[in-house]
């Protein structure tokens, strides 16, 4: 990019007061958003963050961009339309679990498959803050809320296994306890052209505090988190004693003592054929249990808006330029005298 | 086709034609319909179609359910209505007689395709005994004609299969029709190459079939006579024959070119308002952008999104769909940016009638909302009209950054009448500007963009879309404070802003049209319409002024706000009456608006007016004469 001028986190934040309960795990992604920002070469008034309800919905105000709070789960669908009709803009999406999964979800999926140029970053933090404590779609089976006091009997979606059902081009997870790696994903996610889908696995200090912490805590990461990393065998444990194997149609943690670094399996994110990263994807059984994290699909997909765009220059170049006069005539006509 | 010599039939001079159409789904009715109205339409007539189509779409063959109609009217004269009671009906099968009978005039021409009733297809059809000969079609004039043996032997030497034959006995009908009207032959048997090229075997059967049914008319000895319309004293100038869904679409796309932005049309498939997606997916060397969504709230949610980025939005749905989009106005509403939504009524509630005409949306429109959530009505009254309602709904909508409810109902979309083409550069400029500089300044002298300053004429706040710079800034659902659109909870600017939100679409009514009386401005009575009940009503007041009524009426094409005269217009008369395809909707709000005692004329059992029910309604009120 050219002529963008060089900004600081300052130039990326807005003067409103930031509300969310104090320690807060959007903050520390709010953070990370901000500093990332200036590094991206692109201009503050070409990036739009569009949003829908809930706590992690309060973003846009923060974020000195264009942007737009909007209404319950409908934000992936708004920001479809934006990007339709302005393929030059850059635009992230943000939500949470319930704004994600529950009443949007019918758009997620949508945006998904249709691989439009948006960023839908989803908050994960497997409950409802902004209503106060109740299960979301995420929640585990059991989980006792204050619309749940005899544990929840749904069942959670895996969201990774969803976008990729969805045939999502680009799938990964971050977390909101490693900036570095939040960072290295979203700028990843920023270069791909078309949909991608980001779940950031965040706390909810104040309705389901510690719900990742066996996962993202300093302490667990050795023993529970799988850093995807392209090209390399997948691997994990302090000493990378663990790995991961594909047996009998299942991702399976294996000690590497027992197989040999050769059986395992290697990380392709570029790899067409989703079947790998859904099995990866099932890996987690959350939120106790080693969980990949990082890049799981990144493919080259045709993009939506470019398709559209596309579609109006060949109009043009096989038609002309639209003539109204000819249009009202285009059904035939006669002449009264 | 046989060897008598042409007979000389006498050739009477008609006034006007209402001929009926109908047939099962698969007799190609509207076809036979549209191409008898395009000869009529090219030869001179003024005309007004009314097609009416099966409620289900794959309706077993040959039964009631099944049966589709297509209604024209041709005239010498202008005329605003398809007609009141078809003079002629042409029955493929006896489904059709049976379901469409009750609409013909006493007196009136049958003409079936005799072959079908067989003792099967009167079974479908629920008939006890043949109709053609068990006497009960005594009272009409009865014309059973053999159209698909004629029809088989006239394509036989073609090579055409028998079951092939069958498909070309509309066009029999037709040829028969042609002749019986003495419409052009030329246009239609140019039209069956057009659309049929490269596929010589249909062309030339379909040809076949239709000489063979004008031929027929002529020279089997069946018929008394034979008729002509002379050409309607129209206005000069180019037409077209356009329905209102075309229009609407049309409207769409010169909207965009008259504000110099974008098109874009969110939308998910709904009967009746489809059509209005498929013509708009066409134009898109007009840079129009049409996306088919996942479901009506997505369809509405991107065109809010579009509109965010500075494209002029529409979506496009009926009834059920504008529930579902209530969310995603009412986020319009409060973030105070441009779309139209167009709701093409169709009967309800839920599934309701899908093919049935109904007005019942207004209140929905008006109140359909959580909170107050007012937004600009627009609604077109013909089929033609529907491109100036898109215009105006446009124009309404970028000018005060607001959405606006256009209602046009199953009646107009479908049905068509000839339009006198406007000159395009007449058409109005509605290009509005986007803000592209600092329209504020902070306690330090800064120049800052407040999102929520309004125009002090308008209220109109300033559109500012992504990509310009400085002028970042954030819109949302939650209360904002007034200027700088900040969240703001406090409890007096919120009633600040519900005014402000008011008296903005209030003041659209700076901005349009007076209500214009016709008619007698001192007649006792006076008739209100709005939407697609002007045809009827145009005709019902022109008949009760043949017969020596003094009447007044007055046409809605705002209905929120209504014109500014609109209160002392209604008061001038001591009587007022609103025929209306609902419950009596635009009548509770002028009741409640301008407390005054107007009387509802309603109807709504899926079928226009038609003007002698209207004409009734206004004998009624005044006595008889
Ligand atoms: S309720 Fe939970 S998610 Fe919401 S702001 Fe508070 S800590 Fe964060």
């Amino acid at each position: 990019m050219t002529n963008v001028p060089t900004t600081t986190k300052k130039d990326w934040s807005t003067d409103q007061e930031v509300r969310w309960c104090p320690g807060c795990g959007d903050y520390s992604i709010l953070t990370a958003v901000q500093m990332m920002m200036p590094d991206l070469g692109v201009t503050r008034e070409n990036t739009v963050f569009v949003s829908g309800i809930g706590c992690a919905a309060r973003f846009p105000y923060y974020m000195n961009t264009y942007g737009m709070h909007s209404i319950h789960g409908r934000s992936p669908a708004i920001a479809t339309g934006l990007a339709t009709a302005r393929p030059d803009l850059d635009i992230w999406v943000v939500g949470g679990d319930g704004d994600m999964l529950s009443i949007g979800g019918n758009h997620l999926i949508h945006a998904l498959r249709r691989n439009v140029n948006i960023k839908i970053l989803m908050f994960n933090n497997m409950i409802y803050g902004l209503t106060k404590g109740q299960y979301s779609p995420t929640s585990e089976v059991g989980k006792i809320t204050k619309s749940s006091p005899f544990g929840s009997v749904d069942a959670p979606f895996n969201p990774i296994s969803l976008a990729l059902g969805a045939g999502a081009s680009f799938v990964a997870r971050t977390h909101d306890m490693d900036r570095k790696h939040m960072t290295k994903v979203l700028r990843q996610a920023h270069e791909h052209d078309g949909s991608v889908f980001v779940e950031i696995l965040q706390n909810c200090n104040v309705f389901n505090d510690g719900a990742w912490d066996k996962i993202t805590k300093r302490a667990n990461r050795d023993a529970n988190l799988i850093d995807l990393s392209h090209g390399d065998p997948i691997q994990f444990g302090a000493d990378n004693e663990f790995g991961v194997v594909v047996e009998n149609a299942e991702a399976k943690v294996v000690n590497v003592a027992d197989v040999g670094v050769d059986a395992l399996l290697v990380h392709d994110e570029h790899r067409e054929e989703p079947g790998l990263a859904f099995l990866l994807s099932r890996l987690s059984n959350r939120p106790v249990s080693p969980t990949p994290v990082g890049v799981f699909r990144s493919v080259n997909q045709p993009e939506y808006s470019a398709g559209v765009a596309r579609q109006l220059v060949d109009a043009q170049a096989q038609n002309g330029p639209g003539d109204l006069a000819a249009m009202l005539r285009s059904a035939g006509t006669w002449t009264v005298d | 086709m046989t060897d008598t010599a042409p007979r000389e039939l006498p050739l009477q001079e008609l006034s006007e034609v209402v001929i009926r159409f109908a047939g099962d789904s698969g007799d190609g009715m509207q076809l036979t319909g549209e191409r008898f109205t395009s000869v009529s339409a090219v030869f001179g007539n003024d005309l007004s179609t009314l097609p009416e189509f099966p409620a289900e779409i794959r309706a077993p063959q040959g039964t009631l359910a099944g049966v589709s109609a297509f209604q024209v009217r041709i005239s010498d004269f202008a005329i605003s209505t398809p007609g009141d009671a078809p003079t002629v009906l042409v029955c493929m099968n006896p489904a059709a007689l049976k379901a469409q009978l009750h609409h013909l005039a006493q007196g009136g021409a049958v003409i079936v395709n005799s072959d079908a009733f067989t003792e099967r297809n009167l079974d479908k059809a629920g008939y006890k005994s043949n109709p053609l000969d068990d006497g009960s079609l005594v009272g009409y004039r009865l014309y059973p004609v053999p159209m698909a043996e004629l029809t088989k032997t006239a394509t036989a030497e073609l090579g055409v299969k028998p079951r092939d034959a069958e498909r070309s006995k509309n066009f029999f009908a037709l040829g028969l029709i042609s002749w019986m009207y003495s419409r052009p032959t030329e246009p239609t048997l140019q039209w069956v190459k057009d659309k049929f090229a490269g596929r010589e075997l249909i062309v030339a059967s379909n040809i076949a079939a239709f000489n063979a049914g004008y031929n027929f008319g002529e020279t089997a000895e069946v018929f008394e006579a034979h008729y002509e319309i002379k050409p309607a004293q129209l206005p000069s100038g180019e037409y077209t024959n356009v329905n209102g869904n075309t229009a609407l679409a049309w409207g769409c796309v010169a909207a965009g070119q008259l504000a110099n932005l974008p098109v874009f049309l969110g939308s998910y498939p709904i009967t009746p308002a489809t059509d209005i997606l498929h013509e708009m997916s066409k134009h898109k060397n007009f840079g129009v952008r049409t996306l088919q969504a996942e479901d009506e709230i997505a369809a509405c949610g991107a065109a809010l999104g579009a509109a965010y980025g500075g494209a002029l939005a529409f979506t496009t749905t009926s009834g059920p769909g504008v529930a579902l989009k209530g969310e995603t106005i009412g986020l319009a509403i409060s973030l105070e940016l441009p779309m139209v939504i167009i709701d093409v009524q169709r009967g309800g509630p839920s599934t309701g009638l899908p093919t049935k005409p109904e007005a019942a949306d207004l209140l929905m429109a008006m109140f359909g909302r959580h909170s107050e959530s007012p937004m600009p009505i627009v609604a077109p009254q013909s089929p033609a009209d529907c491109f100036d309602a898109a215009i105006e709904a446009s124009r309404i909508a970028l000018k005060y950054r607001t959405p606006v409810m256009l209602l046009s109902d199953g009646y107009l979309a479908n049905s068509s009448e000839p339009w006198l083409l406007p000159d395009v550069a007449t058409l109005p400029d509605i290009s509005v500007d986007f803000a592209t500089e600092y329209n504020g300044t902070n306690e330090d002298g800064e120049g800052i963009f407040l999102p929520y300053l309004r125009d002090p004429e308008t209220l109109a706040r300033p559109w500012a879309v992504p990509g310009t710079p400085n002028l970042m800034h954030r819109v949302g659902g939650i209360e904002k404070e007034d200027r700088t659109g900040n969240i703001s909870y406090d409890p007096a600017n919120h009633e600040k802003m519900i005014d402000l939100r008011a008296a903005k679409v209030a003041g659209v009514a700076n901005d349009i049209p007076a209500l214009v009386v016709h008619g007698d401005p001192d007649a006792e009575l006076l008739v209100l319409g709005w939407g697609s009940t002007w045809g009827a009503i145009d005709a019902a007041i022109n008949r009760a002024t043949d017969n020596g009524y003094s009447v007044a009426y007055a046409h809605l094409r705002h209905l929120n706000p209504f014109p500014k005269n609109t209160g002392e217009v209604l008061a001038n008369f001591r009587k007022v009456l609103i025929p209306e395809m609902n419950s009596g909707q635009l009548a509770l709000l002028v009741r409640a608006k301008f407390l005054i005692d107007a009387k509802s004329l309603s109807k709504i059992n899926g079928v226009p007016f038609t003007s002698g029910e209207i004409l009734d309604a206004i004998t009624d009120e005044l006595g008889q004469k």
